[in-house]
């Protein structure tokens, strides 16, 4: 690639490098103001005098003698208890994230390691179910759930995006396995294993780059989901996401806009960290369902 | 693998789907045909000497009771929900196709309909995102893939930012910047000179601005998918191609964008399934009044003091029809890969 680079043009060469630089700030820009605009009052965040206020902080100054304050995070984290929000998200993500492994491994290696129609048909359901809105689906919950007194509770929920997220998982997995030779499990029960014994000490060690990809990608669900996490959960058991929509509700009216924006950045550090250290995992992941089509 | 086998191990997933996705699927359905029973109310006639007498409406509480253990799923009303006016609308579509005389009257006439008008909006939101990502994720894997080496790490991290971010929380930190007193809002003023732009005023606008986030937010998807495959480019073919005399963009168009075909129909598979759904864009953009889409329409529903779970069934119930007719073209595709396969 570098020599045919060497061979662009300058005009072209610029061409790229600002279209390229133009995405760049329009894919980091709203973060990192959004970011810095958190540390400052209402009226510097959007402000209605002068924009630079945001930048310097004027009206902040005014108020708190210096250009940041943790106003709006002692408001979202102290005032509304938000920490439990966060307490909230990061069990429901972690059940959810065990599970669906544990039984995802298990389909989606069988789903590779068999051949007939009926694995066919199944991963088609799979991709049906996929193309299925969640918000669709809770409708059918509601009703059941209120009979049993179970809405409203962890478990109920964790079991239902656990569900949700199976049809990706099992498809991701599947391509995974495919990938690991057949031969391998195979010998193994030539030896004399069972096929869950080939399983357990064959496949399970070499397994661990496919499941921590996968593990990734249910933990991005569980975390960014709305639409069932809002309809599903109590008041008291709800994750981050929800909470900053009922923020919202709330504080356009009491004037605490802040709140909202200091909840909003804390529940995307944990996603800008994790991307800084997967980043590898996450594209490799992207990409392998594309490849395997 | 022998069937019993593939059996166990399958069993723990195909019940967590069947119980959770199959069966919520049909209790869809089930609640789409069946309406709560109302309340049962009798007349009791009170007399007061000297007053005279009244009647009285009040709840019975015991035969409404009975009544609802009788029937637990509720009343049947067959189609009736689907055909009323917060869905299909018939009767008014009906009478309308017959009092309007030219056809945008007619359509007018539509999108004062809820149901349609949130059918119009997912319709357009779909078919213009979808498109819109694959040539901008193309035109930034080109890019990116002509850049210096330590470039490309910084930039990749950045782009994976809006995909893997919350979608509510990308469509909030937008929606600030676009907010009339934010960065952009105020940029806009000043470009167009126009002091009282709002975006939020305006329902061509508002469905603009949702479009933007919409292919800010997918289009790093499509990014990384093409970026991949522009790693796998047959370097033969494309210097026999500039041999040959082929110009840059003649390259392109007829070795680069065949090679990529496969990636383009995925990821056109998977943004028709993601734009169907679009959803929280329209609560971070709190856009309720000048858009709606099908999963707003039915969360809407859900939400609130009342559950209207009869009316959010029947928009389940659709939503699934239409996603199986934009799904069918794939799966018909795939059927017979398949069976020409084996």
């Amino acid at each position: 690639m570098s020599s045919r680079a060497r061979k662009q043009p300058l005009g072209l060469q610029i061409l790229i490098y600002g279209f390229a630089g133009l995405w760049l700030i329009m894919a980091a820009f709203p973060f990192l103001w959004t970011a810095w605009g958190s540390f400052k009052v209402e009226l510097d965040f959007f402000s209605i005098a002068d924009w630079t206020y945001a930048l310097t902080g004027e009206r902040t100054k005014a108020e708190y003698g210096s250009p940041f304050t943790d106003a709006g995070y002692k408001g979202a984290w102290v005032q509304e208890s938000f920490y439990r929000n966060v307490i909230n998200t990061f069990i429901i993500c972690f059940f959810v994230v065990c599970t669906s492994l544990t039984i995802g491994t298990l389909g989606g290696y069988a789903l590779s390691r068999s051949n007939y129609r009926y694995t066919f048909i199944l991963l088609i359901t799979a991709l049906i179910f996929r193309a299925m809105p969640p918000i669709t689906l809770v409708a059918g919950y509601m009703l059941p759930f209120f009979q049993w007194n179970v809405w409203g509770l962890m478990p109920t929920t964790i079991i239902v995006l656990v569900a949700i997220n199976q049809p990706f998982t099992l498809w991701m997995l599947h391509s995974f396995f495919q990938n690991i030779p057949k031969e391998l499990d195979e010998s193994a029960k030539v030896d004399g294993c069972t096929q869950f014994q080939a399983f357990r000490h064959v496949i399970i060690p070499v397994m661990w780059p496919g499941v921590i990809t996968t593990g990734l990608f249910s933990f991005l669900l569980a975390y960014n989901d709305f639409a069932v996490t809002a309809m599903l959960l109590s008041e008291e058991n709800r994750t981050m996401v929800p909470q900053v929509a009922a923020f919202l509700g709330t504080t356009y009216t009491e004037g605490n806009i802040m709140f909202a924006v200091a909840s909003v950045v804390s529940a995307t550090a944990p996603l800008f960290i994790l991307v800084m250290f997967f980043q590898r995992q996450i594209v490799s992941g992207l990409t392998q369902g594309a490849v395997k089509g | 693998m022998r069937h019993s086998t593939f059996f166990w191990f399958f069993l723990p997933t195909a019940a967590a789907m069947l119980l959770f996705i199959a069966f919520p699927i049909l209790s869809v359905v089930m609640q789409s045909i069946y309406a709560p029973h109302s309340a049962v109310l009798i007349e009791v006639e009170t007399c007061t000497p000297l007053v005279g007498c009244t009647m009285e409406t009040t709840l019975d509480q015991e035969a409404t009771a009975a009544l609802r253990a009788s029937e637990p799923l509720g009343r049947f009303v067959g189609l009736d929900i689907f055909l009323d006016r917060g869905h299909l609308a018939v009767s008014e579509v009906a009478d309308m196709w017959r009092d309007t005389a030219t056809w945008s009257g007619f359509v007018d006439g539509l999108s004062n309909l809820p149901f349609y008008r949130a059918m119009a909006f997912t319709l357009t939101f779909t078919f213009v995102v979808t498109p819109a990502v694959i040539i901008f994720g193309l035109l930034i894997a080109l890019a990116v893939n002509s850049l210096h080496a330590w470039l490309k790490g910084v930039v990749i991290f950045f782009s994976l930012l809006p995909f893997v971010v919350t979608p509510l929380i990308g469509a909030l930190v937008l929606f600030w910047m676009i907010d009339s007193r934010g960065i952009l809002g105020t940029a806009l003023q000043w470009l167009v000179s126009d002091p009282d732009l709002s975006l939020k005023a305006s329902t061509g606008l508002m469905w603009v601005s949702l479009i933007v986030y919409g292919i800010w937010h997918a289009a790093p998807f499509a990014f990384v998918i093409f970026y991949a495959g522009l790693q796998t480019l047959p370097m033969d073919q494309i210097e026999a191609a500039e041999i040959d005399g082929a110009t840059r963009l003649q390259r392109i168009r007829y070795v680069v964008v065949p090679h990529l075909m496969p990636l383009v129909t995925f990821v056109a598979l998977i943004q028709l399934m993601d734009n169907f759904r679009v959803f929280e864009p329209i609560v971070g953009f709190n856009a309720a009044a000048h858009a709606t889409s099908i999963s707003w329409f039915i969360f809407n529903d859900l939400g609130g003091e009342t559950r209207q779970l009869s009316s959010a069934s029947a928009s389940s119930v659709l939503t699934i029809i239409g996603v199986s007719i934009l799904l069918l073209p794939v799966l018909v595709r795939t059927w017979n890969d398949f069976k020409g396969k084996t």
